[in-house]
């Protein structure tokens, strides 16, 4: 614990105060700037890919201006499909779900929430993000250069991302942006890590243990754990890509590959050892996009119940498993991989075993929720949507992580359903909590709650619309990656594609209504108070909203209590807020 | 209101998600795993409805129960909040007990379809046949009456010429009789031990029927081997992405009675 | 006054070269020896194209005629006439039933090809250049000609990334006396002025042969050519 640090003076010029700023609070808003660029982007495209899955024919308007030769005429060809695949699976994993739930909000508040004027590091925490933004570009410059981006996937399996043009268009100048742009992903996020562990560790307030941290708190933080060992793993990964693809070496590329006609001059390389680099990054990366929405809700709904969870530090221990856990399952990605099949059974049990963790989770978000009185407002029914998600995209993981079962649904819609709902729609559904719990406190002012219902309940039916079927298509074995659908077996299946391409179109509508409101809210949205939830963490007793830059106005909050005082009486109600002297009451 | 809403909404999402299963179709299509034409088969479908029954349960409980405690618990009118009986204590047991034991029941049986598939060896008089997937199409290819494969020559391939497999027969004498074909024909009844041979990228075999799903990975040498049960036409198609012809690379694995097998296999060495 | 007969000649020279400069290079092309059979072509992976072949295709490396004639060879003028412009003429290669369609075709340097996808599934024609750009398109069905023109002279092996047997070949040459032989094994080089030509005939198997050949007027020389079958 540590005293006062003078991190740094207020900013006076523009460009230090909203472009190079060092003051956290705005490098969290640039980080959920950013995702939302990317998220907006990355469902773009998919309306673009379900679009032309459906009305494989039909030309997309303006497509033709993007690529002459991805869509000429506005027609999606079989490559540029592919191609919008892996920017909308690059986008939205590295850019929306690891930036938004983490990087935005953890930025934002894990420093208000531990009584901490900034990060450790502010300089590594701006850089963090211009890295960030940079990577982004380079991403985004694979749309226009040679034959466009990548087709690989956001998996990127060698040998096909590693020879380099003969496999084919966007596996030229595109491949290799992806790989360099993901590399420089890694930096910033090993950066913004790094920032978040030393934080927590070494600026928590007076009276702040570790014990007294909120639950979300305790979700960056152990967030931030697993993703240092996972973008170190990544990053060298990305860089051997690279110079397998400019630098002639054969990491990943094996003798004798005849490539479209031209034999590859590598020998030596391993395909799988590609995919064990990979998802030993990409397995804990899932963890790290869901364990700050499950902070965040629980968070949200502990406030709105307005008594704690059964056990909060039960919910702490369990993100620590999952955690833990995730480092051991990744083979559960590659079980039909040619790797030797005793493995895929010693992978398969720590996979099965995740669900203790989860069941435990969600067993206590049910019983919390049991005898409590739930406020419900935009954000508590987002935490709601967010559990009903969890176990919906969760059950379906049973299925899979049975080796046996995984030979019939492996590359199938099934699997494509199951990470869309955990990921896709459960991770954002946090993200749009965190959104309309916090918007007050960064800005001042709320969100319209009419808009905030109909936002939540169309996206409610409308995730479920597209996403549940998914499972469908994929016990009738429907193949993913596929462009059309040609084979036998796929065409009476069209029929559930196109409710689905609705479904999407609706959805995607639906988020006009949050888009409108946080631009609306955020000029002419109804002035806060500085607790309009009246929540006990710290960063509702900033002086005032948004905080000022130094978060407490000049003062060092001391921390008396835990942090979910609630259902007790006080003199502010039913709360008792973690930096009030105020002795705890009795339980109402 | 809204709490009661979203407890309404989500018991009609949960029960309307089920019915496609139970029903095996949803908007007129089939949702289900086409008929099993495999020997290990039916132990992967007894797995996958145990399964089934149990992510079932699961998800119509939690769903329900959600639904049910918001809709009874959310914006209530004042009154004392009571506690789970049990607490977080009563979940972590039945977390344990209950699931952990579920799914290490599901884990261990399961393992005994897995064993069927890849623990146990290809049977020593398998029909042995060579499968090549290469951008964008498979192709097969057996020894011929000499029972031997020719070399690959992966610089010789010249596929205009039907020369898929980079044969050399002008000196590998083995190589003259190999008949290659664009489609997997067997026999049905009898063991095939397919040898996988992966020609530029990763690709990967899949037929539904067959219970069968495998990847080419380039540089291994990697083999599957099943017995078909019954005669017809059957599609496999390219699971692993391989480039923008992916969604096009099939073909179609024709189990033959032994007659007519035999007759085809002859045929295809004129 | 009267216009004298050398500028009536010149006029009639200028304005109609055809009339005057006859001279032609004709003949024939064979084979000895017993070709390798050609191979029936599976098109099972595509069903739309399948079933426009009542019976399968074969493939097309050596296709032959009556009287041991030999289809599908490019006879050119290699040496001896001046090099022409490209013809502002396209050619046009078509993609038709997971074939093309000619299986050889012969055009100018610079001069425009299309190529054209008149079948239900998308194609992905990828030429193998040494001399020229690799390139490598998409075309689903439906879409616009592809418009492409290759500088350099080359015979240019071309193939489609999604069906592995369809195959061709492009002969890119430096001057527009060309003939392709066909059923007949027959090709003919009309137009040609008095001169030394270097004819060659070119087969994608069996390689390359060329012979001299001296035009004098209005005359048809007879050139023939004849290949030596391989075993494989």
């Amino acid at each position: 614990m540590s005293d006062h640090v003078a991190v740094h003076a207020a900013p006076t010029s523009f460009i230090r105060k909203y472009v190079f700023s060092l003051d956290h609070k705005i490098i969290g808003l640039q980080y959920y700037g950013l995702a939302l660029v990317a998220v907006v982007t990355g469902m773009v495209l998919s309306w673009i890919m379900r679009v032309h899955l459906v009305w494989p024919n039909a030309p997309i308007p303006g497509l033709g201006f993007l690529s002459k030769t991805g869509a000429p005429g506005g027609v999606v060809t079989p490559e540029y499909y592919l191609q919008l695949m892996t920017m909308h699976g690059t986008l939205m994993v590295f850019f929306v779900l690891t930036n938004a739930p983490f990087a935005a909000f953890g930025n934002y508040f894990l420093p208000i929430q531990i009584g901490a004027e900034d990060m450790a590091f502010p300089r590594f925490n701006m850089m963090s993000f211009w890295t960030t933004f940079v990577a982004f570009c380079v991403l985004i410059a694979a749309f226009f250069v040679g034959d466009g981006p990548p087709l690989s996937g956001w998996t990127g399996y060698a040998p096909l991302s590693a020879v380099g043009g003969d496999a084919g268009p966007g596996q030229a100048v595109g491949q290799s942006l992806w790989g360099i742009s993901i590399f420089i992903f890694c930096i910033a996020s090993l950066l913004g890590s790094l920032n978040f562990i030393a934080t927590t560790l070494d600026l928590r307030t007076k009276g702040m243990t570790l014990s007294r941290m909120p639950i979300v708190t305790w979700a960056w933080f152990i967030t931030s754990c697993i993703s240092l060992l996972a973008f170190a793993v990544l990053m060298p990964a990305c860089l051997l890509l690279v110079l397998d693809r400019i630098a002639g070496t054969s990491f990943f590329i094996p003798a004798g590959l005849n490539v479209g006609d031209h034999i590859q001059p590598h020998q030596g390389g391993s395909p799988l050892l590609w995919q064990h680099l990979f998802w030993f990054f990409g397995h804990p990366e899932v963890y790290i996009a869901i364990l700050p929405a499950i902070g965040i809700v629980s968070h949200i709904l502990i406030c709105n119940m307005r008594r704690n969870m059964l056990s909060h530090k039960v919910l702490i221990y369990c993100m620590m498993a999952i955690g833990f856990l995730s480092y051991m399952v990744w083979g559960h990605h590659m079980f039909l991989s040619g790797m030797n099949p005793f493995s895929a059974l010693v992978f398969s049990f720590p996979t099965l075993m995740i669900t203790i963790p989860a069941t435990i989770m969600t067993l206590i978000w049910l019983g919390s929720l049991y005898g409590s009185n739930l406020r419900i407002n935009s954000a508590s029914l987002f935490c709601l949507g967010f559990i009903s998600m969890f176990v919906s995209g969760g059950v379906s993981g049973f299925f899979l992580a049975q080796p046996s079962i995984d030979i019939y649904l492996h590359a199938t819609y099934f699997v494509v359903g199951h990470f869309h709902m955990v990921m896709g729609v459960a991770a954002i559904m946090g993200v749009f909590a965190g959104t309309y719990f916090w918007f007050p406190k960064m800005t001042g002012r709320m969100m319209n709650e009419t808009l905030g219902r109909w936002h939540f309940f169309l996206t409610l039916i409308g995730t479920y619309a597209i996403f549940m079927p998914f499972h469908y298509l994929g016990l009738a074995g429907n193949v993913r990656r596929y462009s059309a659908f040609q084979d036998d077996f796929l065409v009476p299946l069209i029929p559930v594609h196109k409710f689905i391409t609705y479904a999407a179109l609706f959805t995607g509508a639906a988020q006009l209504i949050f888009i409108f409101n946080l631009i609306y809210s955020r000029f002419k949205g109804a002035p806060a108070t500085a607790n309009p939830w009246e929540c006990t963490s710290l960063e509702w007793s900033t002086p005032s909203s948004p905080p000022p830059f130094d978060n407490f106005g000049g003062q060092h909050p001391v921390v008396y209590h835990d942090p979910y005082q609630y259902g007790v009486k006080s003199s502010t109600g039913d709360y008792v807020m973690q930096t009030s002297p105020e002795r705890v009451g009795e339980t109402l | 209101m809204g709490g009661k809403i979203f407890a309404v909404l989500v018991v009609i999402i949960a029960i309307a998600s089920a019915v496609p299963i139970i029903n095996h179709t949803f908007l007129g299509a089939s949702v289900t795993p086409p008929e099993d034409i495999s020997t290990h088969g039916k132990a992967i479908d007894d797995q996958m409805s145990v399964t089934m029954a149990e992510a079932g349960v699961s998800f119509l409980a939690a769903q329900l129960i959600l639904g049910l405690f918001v809709w009874q618990f959310a914006n209530r009118k004042g009154g004392a909040t009571k506690k789970f009986p049990g607490g977080a204590a009563a979940m972590v047991i039945v977390a344990f007990l209950f699931v952990g034991a579920e799914v290490l029941a599901l884990g261990l049986v399961g393992s005994k379809a897995w064993a069927m598939v890849y623990f146990k060896p290809a049977a020593a008089d398998a029909l042995q046949v060579q499968a090549q997937a290469g951008q964008f199409a498979f192709y097969f290819r057996y020894p011929g009456p000499d029972g031997k494969f020719g070399q690959i020559h992966p610089d010789k391939i010249d596929e205009g010429n039907s020369n898929f497999f980079g044969l050399d027969p002008e000196n590998d004498i083995p190589a003259r009789d190999d008949i290659t074909s664009g489609e997997l024909v067997v026999p049905v009844g009898k063991e095939v031990h397919l040898m996988m041979h992966a020609k530029d990228v990763g690709h990967s075999f899949y037929v539904r029927e067959l219970r069968i799903q495998q990847d080419f990975v380039p540089g291994l040498d990697l083999s599957v081997h099943f017995t078909a049960t019954k005669v017809g036409k059957y599609e496999i198609v390219c699971t692993q992405l391989c480039g923008l012809g992916h969604y096009n690379m099939k073909s179609y694995l024709t189990v033959m009675s032994q007659e007519d097998y035999d007759k085809w296999l002859k045929s295809q060495s004129s | 006054m009267r216009a004298s007969k050398p500028c009536i000649a010149v006029a009639i020279a200028t304005l109609c070269p055809a009339l005057t400069f006859a001279g032609t290079i004709s003949g024939k092309v064979t084979y000895t020896g017993t070709p390798v059979k050609q191979k029936p072509i599976s098109m099972a992976k595509e069903p739309s194209c399948e079933k426009q072949h009542p019976t399968p295709v074969t493939t097309e490396t050596i296709v032959t005629g009556a009287n041991n004639t030999l289809e599908n060879v490019v006879v050119y003028i290699s040496a001896g006439a001046d090099d022409a412009n490209a013809p502002a003429q396209a050619v046009t290669f078509e993609q038709k039933g997971c074939q093309y369609i000619p299986h050889v075709l012969a055009m100018h340097t610079g001069q425009e090809l299309h190529v054209v996808n008149d079948d239900q599934t998308s194609h992905n024609i990828h030429p193998m250049p040494k001399a020229n750009p690799e390139w490598n398109k998409s075309q689903p069905p439906g879409a616009p000609p592809i418009v492409q023109k290759f500088e350099n002279p080359e015979f240019i092996s071309v193939k489609c990334q999604i069906h592995p047997w369809m195959h061709g070949w492009f002969a890119v040459l430096k001057t527009n006396h060309y003939a392709i032989t066909k059923d007949g094994g027959a090709f003919s080089l009309p137009n040609l002025p008095p001169g030394k030509y270097t004819v060659t005939a070119w087969h994608e198997d069996y390689g390359t042969q060329t012979q001299d050949i001296t035009i004098t007027g209005n005359e048809t020389k007879n050139v023939d050519f004849s290949f030596k079958a391989k075993a494989y």
